[in-house]
């Protein structure tokens, strides 16, 4: 009995020695990351650019663990964080499904001291993060409707809306907003979720109502698509381009290529999730204040730039 | 006692159920003089050959429904299932990399083979586990689309090979004599349904399990085999429906299909098949798929709905049509 005593007082002892070599050579941090699991194309963006950002980092700064995990919904996210919690990281990176409901789980993270960054959605309480990672909706619209005062100037524009929240509201609204005192008319906004299909019906009900139509607003590449298959089936001559949104590859290469119905597109990265994981890093490896809120740019895409946008091994 | 009274009931039950069989159609002409009041682009040939050819899979698809629903079942999976069948369909396509019609054929046959496997799984659960079909269909509706997104690692699935692609596109947009194949494909898919259903042994047996399940296992009905087949045909039908699906938009994403289930079931419903059971109406279900696109098409026609009350408007719209419905055959 005594034996076993001190054979595990010896064991930690040792475990305690070689713990403090290892902190005297290299600094130990754990990161983890809760994203929402890959249930559409952005998120599986997300997803993607998480892991390679885990790599990489894991790569650069020598000590780092990176664990990064997927949830399908808000209460499976709030589960996930306590199994991360209790894997003691030195700092939580979420990109949380709802602000409302991860709230009070974030609370009791920052309780515990750990180091707290949000990404694209934030919490109601904004006092719990230390670092805020957003894109930039109304930015987005504002982009968009830009593009069309200056490259259209005037005509008639059909718009497509998303799922209806926030994110669709801020940039609709902005959008409109950007086209006040041009050329450029909005006749008709119709919801069609972000989803191919629903937009190829949406385009051809528009096609069948509106003679005229001199541009599109698809908002995000997905509608874009389905946008442009219901202009080839009806051989219509009178729409100059189509802008989607969100950077999606395939979307990006056509910009790339010059194609002129796509000529450019609106970024809205899902790899905004890389730049919170490496300014989340830099806090522990470097001397530089990294606190605070980082509004990304919603960048114009066009030919030129493209190929800084375009990532042919992500999903999305 | 039993004998005497049941012939006179059946009689009874028979003209109402003409009654029935007529009144979507008396709906779905109301609709039409509707949408041509609020806009006459609505009666233009192009736009209603659009809607029609649209609502080719959701009509498809439920012609399977019916036999399901008229069997005394349900399949809640058949949005998922139509997902999974047109992302395996594509990454074999993609696999195969040819760009010729006997890479299509293989294509072809594998979404079918794929859609009849997962509806005979379905009907094994249903039938060997005695488990409720409500249960079992959402279980695979989630097994099914989880597969889809993680086929897709939560991106899009698309047709690679530029030739095959526009081998098949005209498999959507092509017609013949003016009528597209999606709407010929439909046609055939209910005529082959109404004559299993309404000429064949097999059909009176699906029928007889759905009005009372007893009474068919005592009268003979093979009840396991037949409501088993039940799905096995639902499932073909999904995989019908994804051939024509395929061709338009060329890929499968982790939203294809999204609440398919429930149009399906309203089109069904619509067309005068009792969600309980016991009666079965293939035309009828094709008609409430038209329906439902219609509406659709009609709210984006108009021009006072704002965007936002679309759902509303198209809800109070499907209840309306069944109203009249109701009063049809009770004026009669």
């Amino acid at each position: 009995m005594k034996a076993t005593v001190l054979k595990i007082a010896v064991a930690a002892g040792l475990m305690a020695g070689v713990a403090t070599g290892a902190m005297a050579q290299q600094k130990n941090v754990t990161i983890g990351v809760s994203i929402p699991a890959a249930t559409h194309g952005w998120t599986g963006g997300v997803v993607y650019h998480a892991q390679e950002t885990a790599k990489q980092l894991e790569k650069g700064y020598p000590g780092l663990k990176v664990v990064v995990k997927t949830s399908p919904d808000g209460a499976a996210q709030a589960n996930a964080i306590d199994d991360l919690m209790s894997q003691k990281v030195d700092a939580l990176v979420v990109l949380p499904f709802n602000s409302d409901e991860l709230t009070n789980p974030m609370r009791e993270v920052k309780k515990r001291g750990t180091f707290v960054t949000i990404v694209d959605r934030g919490l109601k309480d904004p006092s719990i993060q230390d670092i805020y990672v957003a894109g930039n909706n109304p930015e987005f619209g504002r982009v968009a409707g830009k593009y069309f005062v200056e490259n259209l100037k005037q005509g008639n524009v059909v718009v497509f809306r998303g799922i209806p929240t926030v994110i669709d509201e801020e940039r609709v609204t902005n959008f409109e907003k950007a086209l006040e005192g041009s050329g450029v008319k909005v006749i008709d906004k119709q919801y069609a979720n972000w989803n191919r299909d629903d937009a190829f019906k949406v385009m051809q009900d528009y096609l069948a109502k509106h003679p005229k139509i001199d541009a599109v607003w698809a908002s995000d590449d997905d509608m874009a698509l389905g946008v442009m298959e219901a202009i080839r089936q009806a051989k219509r001559e009178d729409i100059k381009f189509v802008l989607g949104g969100a950077g999606m590859k395939d979307m990006v290469k056509k910009v790339m290529d010059g194609d002129k119905m796509v000529p450019a597109n609106v970024s809205y990265p899902p790899s905004m999730i890389s730049t919170a994981m490496g300014v989340t890093a830099a806090q522990f490896y470097t001397n530089a204040p990294m606190r605070g809120t980082y509004t990304l740019n919603a960048e114009l895409i066009t030919k030129d730039n493209a190929k800084n946008h375009y990532f042919p091994n992500s999903p999305f | 006692m039993t004998e005497t009274v049941l012939p006179t009931r059946a009689e009874k039950r028979k003209f109402k159920m003409d009654m029935r069989a007529l009144s979507p159609f008396i709906a779905l002409i109301v609709l039409i003089i509707a949408g041509a009041l609020i806009n006459p682009d609505f009666l233009t040939a192009s736009n209603l050959l659009n809607v029609v050819t649209r609502s080719a899979f959701i009509a498809i698809i439920a012609v399977g429904a019916t036999f399901v629903i008229a069997g005394g079942g349900l399949d809640l999976s058949v949005g998922s299932m139509a997902a999974l069948t047109a992302g395996v369909m594509i990454l074999t396509l993609n696999n195969l990399g040819g760009g010729d019609v006997g890479t299509l054929a293989i294509g072809l046959l594998a979404a079918i083979a794929l859609g009849a496997a997962c509806g005979l799984a379905n009907g094994l659960i249903v039938t060997f586990g005695r488990i409720e079909p409500f249960i079992v269909t959402l279980g695979t509706m989630g097994i099914f689309r989880s597969l889809v997104i993680w086929l897709a690692a939560g991106g899009t699935i698309t047709m690679r090979n530029f030739e095959l692609r526009e081998l098949y596109r005209p498999v959507y947009f092509g017609n013949i004599f003016g009528i597209p194949y999606p709407i010929i494909a439909f046609l055939v898919v209910a005529a082959i349904g109404a004559l299993i259903l309404y000429r064949t042994s097999f059909g009176r047996h699906v029928v007889a399990l759905g009005s009372n399940e007893d009474v068919a296992r005592y009268s003979g009905v093979p009840i396991w085999r037949v409501r088993t087949l039940t799905y096995v045909i639902q499932g073909i039908c999904v995989g019908i429906a994804v051939l024509v699906y395929v061709p338009r938009l060329g890929s499968a994403t982790p939203t294809t299909g999204l609440l398919w289930e429930l149009q399906a079931i309203t089109a069904v419903v619509i067309g005068g098949t009792a969600l309980k059971g016991g009666i079965g109406r293939v035309w009828g279900t094709v008609v409430g798929a038209v329906i439902l696109e219609l509406v659709a098409n009609i709210m984006v026609l108009s021009n006072f709905v704002s965007e936002f009350l679309v759902g509303a408007v198209q809800g109070a719209i499907i209840i309306i049509a069944m109203l009249v419905q109701r009063s049809v055959h009770r004026g009669r």
